[in-house]
C-alpha cells in the first residue's frame, strides 16, 4: 500500500509489476467489446466476420437510409428527453422532501422511490405491460416514457439527494435573511449550487431511458424504440447494421458525457 | 403537556404549528412522485402478484416451485449467478486494487476504462460478445491463428457465453464498492505492518483483505442480485439454450401467455431479492455492531 | 443610507429556548437602543448564537418576545425581519459576483434596475471595495470576501444589523482593521447594531455596550469601562480580561476602609459599602498591583515571584505570598527597569481604592 498516495517514485516490486500486468488485461476485457464494434461497422463483409475483409459504409448508409431505422432512433430520442425532463421534474422536489423533510411515512417513501432499482427490471416490464395492454397503452410513446420515468426515479434522487445534502444550508439560510421567500431562495442560490448533481441526473435518466430494451420491448409493440429494433435485428438476422448503430450509439453517450461536463462544472471550480 | 409547562412556554403551540406547516409542506413536494410510483410502479407490481394467486390458489406456485423443469430453471439462474459473482470478485478485487493504489493519471485513465462500459447499453456490449464469441468470431479466429484450438469453440449459445457476458457487464459494480472500501483503509495500517517486517501478501491476507470486506461484501450482494434478475444477456448469449428465471418469465408472458404462472415466478424471483438483500442489511448491521 | 429613527430599537424580553433538557437562553431580557452597538460577549455555549439565531429568525424562541420598533417579530420569518446579517462564514453566494451577491436583497425587494445599480454602487464605496465588483468569492481575499458580506447586509438598509463573530477568520492585524472600520461603518450609518463575540478585547474596543452571558443569562450589561472596571460578578470579573479574584467576607470596618477577610488568611483593605458578615468578592486587576520597593502601604504583601511574562507592552509577574495564595502583577515594560526574576523575593502592593467588590452568593 506504500503507493497509496502515489507520490515515491521508485522502482516498482515485483508484486506491483504482477498487478499491473493483471490488471492491464482486465481493463483490456473490459474494453475489448467496445473497441470491436468500430472495425466491424465499417467492414465490406454482409455477415458477422473478423477481421473484416475490406472497408465500406454501406451499414452506415443502411442505417440512415431505412426510415425504420430512424424512425425508431427518433422515437427513442423523444422517449428519453420526455423521461429525463419528468424524472427531474418530479424527482427533484421529491429530493428535497427526502432529504430534508422529518413527516411520518417519509421512511417508507424512501423505501419506495427506491424500488424500481431494486425490483428486476423483467418483472416491471412485465407488470406495467399487463397493465398497459388492459389500458390499451401499448404503442403508445408516452407510456413507455412514464414507465422509463419510474425507473430512472431512484437515480436522480440519489444523486440530486447526494448534492443537496453536500449543500451547505447556511447559504440558503443567508438568502432567507436578505429577504427571499423560500421558493426564490432555492431558485436563485440552492439549484445553481446543486447545478453539477441536476446535470448529473439528467444524464443518468436520459441514457437509461435510450439504452433501455426490456421494457421498450414490451410496451413498444409495433412503434419500436432503437434498443428494441436493435434486439429484433439481432434476433432475426445479424448483419453488421447493428455494429454500426452501436458505434453511433456510444458515439452519442460519449457527446452526451461531454456536453453534461460542460454545463456540471459551470457551477464552481472551488477544487 | 402539562398546564403548567405551556403556560411558562407560551410560544410552544405556536412554534409547534410552524414546523407542521413546514412538514407538510416537504410532505407535499413528494406528492407527484408518489403518485407515479403508486400508479405506474406499485399498482401493476403488485396487479401481476395478485394474478398468481387466481383462484385463491397456490397452485402455480406449486407449478413453479414443484416440477423439476422449472427447478433446473432455479437452479441454473443461482448457478449463474454464482458463477458470475465469483469470477466478478476474482478480477475485480484486482482491479479495485490497482486503481486505489496507482498514481492519479493511472487512477482516472483505469476509470475511464471500467465506467465507459457502464455508460454504453448492454444491449451493444452484448452483441459486441456475440461478435467476439461466434464460430467465427474475433476469439475463434485467433484462437485457430495461433494453432491453440483445432476447430472453434463453442462459446456462444450456451453457459459459458452467458457468464463471460454478465461478468463483463457486471464488473464495475464489483469494482466500485470495492474501491471506496480500498480508499477507506487507512494507509498507516498498511505501513505499519510492513515496518514490522510483515511481507506484502500477508499484509494482503491478514490486513489489507478482511478491513474491506464490507466493501467485498457489498459489490457481491449488488452482483449477485443483479444476475440474478439479468435478462438481455443471458437472452442474446444464451439463443434460447439457457433459461433463466427472467427469460422464462418473458417466455410465458409473450409465447405462453400465462399469467398467472409468470406472476408467480416474478413472485418467487422478487422474493429472492428482497430476502437477499435483507439478510445482507442484516449481516451488515451486525458486523458493524462492537463485540460485547 | 442613514436611519435614526425610534423605529429601530431592539428589545427582547424574558427569551427561553432550550434544546431537549439543554437550556440554550435562560429568561434573556436586553434592549438595543436605536443607533446603538451593542456586543454580546461569552464563551462558546454561552448561547449567544442561539440568540442571534432567535433575534434573526431561524430559532423561534419557546418563551418572551423580540420586538424591533415596537414591532413583535417573535414568530416572524427572517424574509420579513428587515435584519442584515453577516454570517461567521460570510455565506457568500458563490456561484454570483460581488455586485450580484450585493444587489441580490435589493433584488428581494422588488427594487428597480436603476436604483438597485445605484445603491450597489453606493455599497460598494461604503466598504472601500470599488473595481472588484465582477469578481467571484473566490476570487476575493479573506478581508474583501468580509466586506461584501458587510455591503450586503447593509445594502438595503436594514432597520437592524447583526454579525455573528464575523472576524474569527481573519489575522490579527486584519482583524483590528476590520474592527475599526465595521465602527467607522457603523457610526456613519447610525444601525442599530447586535454583535456576537468571544473575544473579550474586540468587545471592548467596537462597543458602545456590552452584555455579558453565560449559560444562556446576562450576566451584566454596561458600557465597555464599567464592564472592565466594575464587574457585577466574578463571571464577568474573571471572563473579561486578567484578574486577580479572591473570595471571603467583610471582617470590619478600619479607618473608614472595609477589612476582608479572604481565602487562606489573606487580609485586605478596600473600600466600598458592603454590610459586615457579609461574603464578597475581590477583584484586583493586575495593572493595579505594584511592585513596591519596601515602602508602606495600605496593602503589602511579601512573596517569591514564581514566573515572569514578556508580552512586548508589558511584564507580567505571578507572585506566591506567604500565605500561598498567588497574584498576578502587571508593569509596563518601560518602567520595569529592574525586573525581578523568577525566585527572588518582592513586595506588591494594591491601593485599597484599586479593588474592586461585588457580593458574592
Amino acid at each position: 500500500m506504500r503507493a497509496a498516495v502515489g507520490k515515491a517514485r521508485r522502482r516498482p516490486r515485483p508484486g506491483r509489476i504482477a498487478l499491473g500486468a493483471i490488471s492491464a488485461l482486465i481493463f483490456a476485457f473490459l474494453i475489448l467489446p467496445l473497441v470491436v464494434v468500430f472495425p466491424l461497422s465499417v467492414s465490406s463483409a454482409p455477415y458477422l466476420e473478423f477481421p473484416p475483409p475490406g472497408l465500406s459504409w454501406r451499414w452506415y448508409e443502411n442505417y440512415f437510409g431505412d426510415p425504420v431505422w430512424i424512425d425508431a432512433t427518433l422515437r427513442s430520442l423523444k422517449i428519453a428527453t420526455s423521461a429525463m425532463l419528468l424524472s427531474l421534474l418530479v424527482g427533484t422536489p421529491l429530493a428535497f422532501s427526502l432529504v430534508r423533510g422529518r413527516y411520518p411515512g417519509r421512511a417508507l417513501l424512501d423505501r419506495l422511490a427506491a424500488a424500481p432499482m431494486i425490483v428486476p427490471a423483467i418483472i416491471f416490464s412485465v407488470a406495467v405491460y399487463g397493465l398497459f395492454a388492459k389500458l390499451k397503452l401499448i404503442g403508445a410513446w408516452y407510456g413507455i416514457a412514464l414507465a422509463h420515468t419510474v425507473l430512472a426515479l431512484p437515480f436522480v434522487v440519489i444523486v440530486i439527494g447526494a448534492g443537496l445534502r453536500g449543500f451547505d444550508e447556511a447559504l440558503e439560510a443567508a438568502a432567507l435573511g436578505l429577504g427571499a421567500s423560500r421558493w426564490q431562495a432555492v431558485k436563485r442560490v440552492t439549484l445553481p449550487q446543486i447545478r453539477p448533481s441536476l446535470v448529473s441526473a439528467a444524464l443518468l435518466a436520459f441514457v437509461t431511458s435510450f439504452d433501455e430494451l426490456v421494457v421498450a420491448m414490451f410496451l413498444a409493440g409495433s412503434e419500436m424504440t432503437l434498443p428494441k429494433k436493435m434486439f429484433d435485428n439481432i434476433r432475426m438476422e445479424i448483419d453488421p447494421t447493428i455494429a454500426a448503430v452501436s458505434v453511433l450509439q456510444i458515439a452519442l453517450i460519449a457527446l452526451a458525457v461531454l456536453i453534461a461536463q460542460r454545463f456540471g462544472r459551470g457551477a464552481l471550480e472551488v477544487k | 403537556m402539562s398546564a403548567s409547562s405551556v403556560a411558562a412556554l407560551p410560544l410552544l403551540p405556536k412554534i409547534a404549528a410552524l414546523r407542521v406547516r413546514r412538514e407538510r409542506a416537504l410532505a407535499a413536494l413528494g406528492l407527484p412522485a408518489l403518485l407515479l410510483l403508486a400508479l405506474i410502479f406499485a399498482f401493476p407490481v403488485l396487479r401481476l402478484l395478485g394474478l398468481s394467486l387466481e383462484g385463491g390458489s397456490l397452485e402455480w406456485y406449486g407449478k413453479a416451485l414443484g416440477e423439476g423443469l422449472y427447478l433446473e430453471v432455479f437452479w441454473i439462474t443461482f448457478r449463474i449467478a454464482a458463477l458470475v459473482t465469483l469470477l466478478a470478485l476474482l478480477l475485480g478485487y484486482p482491479l479495485a486494487y490497482f486503481l486505489a493504489t496507482t498514481t492519479r493519471f493511472w487512477t482516472t485513465l483505469g476509470f475511464i476504462f471500467v465506467i465507459l462500459p457502464l455508460w454504453t447499453s448492454v444491449l451493444v456490449r452484448t452483441y459486441a460478445w456475440m461478435v467476439l464469441l461466434g464460430r467465427n468470431g474475433v476469439v475463434n479466429r485467433i484462437l485457430l491463428e495461433l494453432g491453440l484450438a483445432r476447430e472453434p469453440l463453442p462459446l456462444l449459445y450456451n453457459e459459458l457465453g452467458v457468464v463471460i457476458g454478465m461478468v463483463h457487464v457486471l464488473i464495475p459494480y464489483m469494482v466500485l464498492p470495492i474501491y471506496s472500501a480500498l480508499k477507506r483503509l487507512d494507509p498507516s495500517l498498511a505501513q505499519a505492518a510492513e515496518g514490522l517486517g510483515a511481507p506484502a501478501s500477508r499484509i494482503f491476507l491478514r490486513i489489507v483483505l478482511p478491513l474491506t470486506l464490507d466493501g467485498v461484501f457489498a459489490g457481491a450482494i449488488l452482483v449477485f442480485v443483479l444476475s440474478l434478475g439479468f435478462f438481455i444477456t443471458p437472452a442474446l448469449l444464451g439463443g434460447g439454450r439457457v433459461i433463466m428465471i427472467a427469460v422464462l418469465i418473458e417466455q410465458q408472458v409473450r409465447e405462453t401467455l400465462d399469467w398467472s404462472f409468470a406472476g408467480a415466478l416474478s413472485a418467487v424471483l422478487l422474493a429472492a431479492t428482497i430476502a437477499i438483500y435483507g439478510l445482507a442489511q442484516r449481516a451488515r448491521r451486525h458486523g458493524a455492531e462492537p463485540p460485547p | 443610507m442613514t436611519r435614526d429613527d425610534a423605529s429601530t430599537g431592539l428589545a427582547l424580553a424574558g427569551i427561553r429556548k432550550a434544546f431537549g433538557p439543554v437550556k440554550a437562553l435562560d429568561g434573556v431580557d436586553l434592549s438595543v437602543e436605536p443607533g446603538e452597538l451593542l456586543t454580546i460577549l461569552g464563551p462558546s455555549g454561552s448561547g449567544k448564537t442561539t440568540l442571534l439565531k432567535v433575534v434573526a429568525g431561524f430559532e423561534f424562541p419557546e418563551a418572551g418576545s423580540v420586538r424591533l420598533g415596537g414591532e413583535d417579530l417573535t414568530l416572524a420569518p427572517p424574509a420579513k425581519r428587515d435584519m442584515g446579517m453577516v454570517f461567521q462564514n460570510y455565506a457568500l453566494f458563490p456561484h454570483m459576483t460581488a455586485r450580484e451577491n450585493i444587489a441580490f436583497p435589493l433584488e428581494m425587494r422588488r427594487l428597480q434596475r436603476r436604483e438597485i445599480e445605484g445603491r450597489v454602487q453606493e455599497a460598494f464605496e461604503l466598504v472601500d471595495l470599488a473595481g472588484l465588483e465582477t469578481r467571484l468569492p473566490r476570487q476575493l481575499s479573506g478581508g474583501q470576501q468580509q466586506r461584501v458580506a458587510l455591503a450586503r447586509a447593509i445594502v438595503f438598509n436594514p432597520r437592524l444589523l447583526l454579525l455573528d463573530e464575523p472576524f474569527g477568520a481573519l489575522d490579527r492585524k486584519l482583524r483590528e482593521a476590520m474592527q475599526l472600520e465595521v465602527r467607522r461603518l457603523q457610526k456613519r450609518l447610525a444601525v442599530t447594531t447586535l454583535f456576537i463575540t468571544h473575544d473579550q478585547e474586540e468587545a471592548l474596543v467596537l462597543s458602545d455596550r456590552i452584555a455579558v452571558m453565560n449559560c444562556g443569562r446576562i450576566e451584566q450589561v454596561a458600557r465597555p469601562r464599567e464592564i472592565y472596571e466594575r464587574p457585577a460578578n466574578a463571571f464577568v470579573a474573571d471572563f473579561v480580561g486578567e484578574s486577580n479574584l479572591l473570595f471571603g467576607t467583610v471582617a470590619g470596618v478600619r479607618e473608614g476602609l472595609l477589612e476582608l477577610a479572604l481565602a487562606d488568611g489573606l487580609k485586605l483593605l478596600a473600600a466600598g459599602e458592603v454590610p459586615q458578615g457579609a461574603r464578597v468578592g475581590a477583584l484586583v486587576r493586575p495593572e493595579h498591583v505594584s511592585l513596591a520597593n519596601g515602602s508602606a502601604s495600605a496593602n503589602s504583601f511579601e512573596g517569591e515571584v514564581l514566573e515572569t511574562v514578556y508580552t512586548g507592552t508589558s511584564q507580567k509577574y505571578r507572585v506566591r505570598l506567604a500565605n500561598g495564595t498567588a497574584l498576578l502583577a502587571r508593569v509596563p515594560a518601560a518602567a520595569a527597569l529592574a525586573s525581578p526574576a523568577t525566585g527572588e523575593r518582592v513586595s506588591l502592593a494594591i491601593a485599597p481604592a484599586l479593588v474592586h467588590l461585588f457580593r458574592d452568593g
